[in-house]
């Protein structure tokens, strides 16, 4: 990959370089947060001229490594604050990456008011005037079949859905599947940074594109065959998440007594069959038609921990349809119907929404009165809206944070103004320092702490103690930072977790592919750079000690069935970042 | 003395999901799944009213035992 392309959206300027020297050995995440960090000015406007927004492949992108075709988007988080990185499945990743782009930046923002698409080709880069019928409103799945019609049906495409045109700050981006379905690049509100630089589509094309090229293909291979094993021979990451998905996590987090419930008062239901992967894994069989347990986001993905979920006469509704989304709104909001909640997340791809923050804030729109509580319907309604905006949808694809003010509420489960999904802190408490630290925002993804202190993969920690949780924490964030440098699904974790052949069989692709002798250290210190780059710019950004906290009612609420309160010390958490 | 079983994803196969099972006093979550006949390759997550336990936690009157194979997600 030795393409480095910018797009001015100000002067309509593309130009390709060869890739900086200090960005050459990066790829993922450690690239997009180190160019944020080095050309975004941390105290802009994330919606202004001076924010930048950039995507980039993985390292291993493009390669016949399993699982090795996520992307990563970096910029200047309109949601938080802070800086930001997306990650995604789709298509776009293997294709930059087989066009040897390293890196795409889009900057600059347009004077007038008109929506463009950028193309990406072997030929080069063309900005066009967006088609009128995919704007105001159009839903990103319709989007998707005109771009296709217009530009071929296996083209890669990242959509400003109708919330990012609105610069709404939990507008996602929108990633073609290999199925004309919905991936996103969901949390932070990346979509109205797109939408803010007047790009409504990113297409690309890899026609005429060669394989991307191998040091030493002989070891690549040898070492490509070792992981796919170690994944497939794991039973959570070869079998369990294809059959049950994500959302097995139902029964397992409310047996644990951290499944966060009417709007983080609780956490556990009495109702949970109703939702649970067990449900939908039994659903989509029964139903049959389109429905499939199992499901890829890219080609080469051997996890498969998607699904289509179809309705009751076998017609597709919904992929990707995740336990963080579930429990939103099945526990958290109290809507008891699978169905229901599966149109929902239709509803949320379709107006490009990130399905955390918005579920998030319904549940805690019915806390404040603005909806009634479990009121499925009206919830959905007011999704759909967003494709408008009304003003009341407007205000529920504000976010969670800005649903709680509006309501006068104390009781707002964010961090840094982002949601906090789907487990909560007082009762896994691994999970609470990773929320309270990562540098993204209330994420579980930065530092999934659930594995050791719940599903005991990697590690086995009393959830409820904070014994070992520090240390824990930060590994895990170290860890997560390299995985998402390299392209991985961070889900390879489970599979190599436990198995060092298995991580070490990781680092020898990439050292295979580009010729370097990387070892277990190396990768960590790599990780922990990019974490040390990201919490550079927050802190720049005004971001001190004193934002890495929980919401203060987690400190004297105590939350059942284990009745217990967040009780980490300020001083405790920052040693989370003592590295 | 008696206590709760709960069963999840694939070990929802052998039984139904929740029963009630009378078992020796001395009852450890290892004892009841080799009572149960389950194999052990698919017992990963063990819970006693929530908790986290081992296979060879002791077990009291009423408890809910909760049993669940390797399976993750995020």
């Amino acid at each position: 990959m030795n393409k480095f392309i910018r797009v001015n959206m100000t002067t309509m300027q593309v130009t390709t370089e060869a890739v900086p020297e200090k960005y050459i050995g990066l790829g993922g995440r450690a690239l997009t947060s180190n160019f944020v960090n080095d050309e975004v000015k941390p105290t802009c406007h994330a919606l202004g001229k001076n924010n930048k927004i950039i995507f980039a492949p993985g390292l291993l992108s493009g390669t016949t490594a399993p699982n090795s075709g996520r992307l990563s988007v970096g910029s200047k988080s309109p949601l938080t604050g802070t800086i930001k990185e997306c990650n995604t499945g789709g298509l776009f990743s293997q294709k930059m990456a087989k066009m040897g782009i390293k890196a795409l930046v889009i900057e600059g923002m347009p004077a007038d008011d008109k929506f463009y698409i950028i193309k990406l080709d072997v030929n080069g880069v063309t900005i066009e005037e967006s088609p009128s019928e995919i704007l105001g409103g159009c839903g990103n799945y319709e989007t998707i079949q005109i771009l296709n019609e217009k530009y071929g049906s296996k083209v890669g495409m990242a959509i400003t859905g109708p919330a990012g045109e609105y610069g709404l700050p939990s507008a996602n981006i929108s990633f073609k599947d290999p199925e004309s379905n919905i991936r996103s690049a969901g949390r932070g509100g990346l979509g109205a940074v797109l939408g803010s630089k007047k790009v409504k589509a990113v297409i690309i094309d890899d026609t005429g594109a060669q394989p991307v090229p191998l040091v030493d293909p002989d070891k690549f291979r040898a070492a490509s065959r070792v992981f796919a094993k170690a994944l497939l021979d794991h039973p959570v990451a070869g079998q369990g998440l294809a059959a049950y998905g994500t959302d097995v996590l139902v029964n397992i987090l409310n047996e644990a007594g951290g499944l966060p419930t009417n709007n983080f008062t609780e956490g556990r239901i009495d109702y949970n069959d109703l939702i649970s992967g067990e449900t939908m894994n039994a659903t989509i069989t029964e139903r049959g038609g389109e429905g499939k347990v199992s499901h890829g986001c890219h080609p080469g993905c051997v996890i498969r921990c998607s699904q289509w979920y179809p309705d009751k006469k076998g017609k597709y509704i919904t992929s990707g349809f995740e336990y963080e989304t579930v429990w939103a709104l099945g526990a958290d909001a109290g809507i008891r119907d699978l169905d229901l909640i599966a149109y929902m997340d239709r509803a949320m791809d379709d107006v490009g929404v990130d399905s955390i923050e918005v579920s998030v804030a319904i549940a805690t729109a019915m806390a404040g009165g603005l909806i009634p509580f479990g009121d499925g319907e009206r919830a959905l309604e007011l999704i759909k809206e967003i494709a408008q905006p009304t003003p009341l949808a407007r205000i529920i694809a504000g976010g969670c944070s800005i649903v709680g003010k509006l309501c006068g509420m104390f009781r707002v489960p964010v961090v840094k103004d982002q949601a906090i999904p789907a487990y909560d802190p007082r009762a896994v408490k691994g999970i609470g320092l990773t929320y309270a630290t990562t540098t993204m925002g209330a994420d579980h993804t930065a530092g999934y702490c659930i594995s050791g202190n719940i599903l005991k993969i990697g590690a086995d920690l009393d959830p409820l103690k904070k014994d070992g949780q520090i240390e824990y924490a930060r590994a895990m964030q170290i860890g997560t930072a390299a995985i998402d440098s390299t392209g991985m699904c961070l889900f390879v974790y489970f599979g190599i977790g436990d198995n060092p052949d298995g991580y070490q069989a990781l680092i020898d692709m990439i050292n295979a592919q580009y010729g370097l002798s990387l070892t277990a250290t190396d990768v960590d210190k790599l990780g922990e750079s990019v974490l040390k780059v990201e919490r550079a710019f927050n802190k720049n950004a005004g971001f001190t000690n004193a934002h890495d906290r929980l919401p203060e009612f987690m400190e004297y609420e105590p939350v059942p069935p284990h009745n217990v309160v967040w009780d980490f010390t300020p001083e405790e958490i920052d040693e989370v970042y003592n590295f | 003395m008696k206590i709760t079983v709960k069963l999840f994803a694939t070990l929802r196969n052998y039984y139904e999901k929740e029963f009630s099972l009378e078992v020796p006093d001395d009852a450890t979550p290892g004892t009841v799944v080799k009572q149960l006949n389950l194999p052990d390759k698919d017992i990963a997550i063990i819970m006693i009213n929530g908790r986290g336990q081992k296979l060879d936690a002791p077990l009291s009157e009423s408890d809910v035992l909760a049993l669940f194979p390797p399976v993750g997600g995020g």
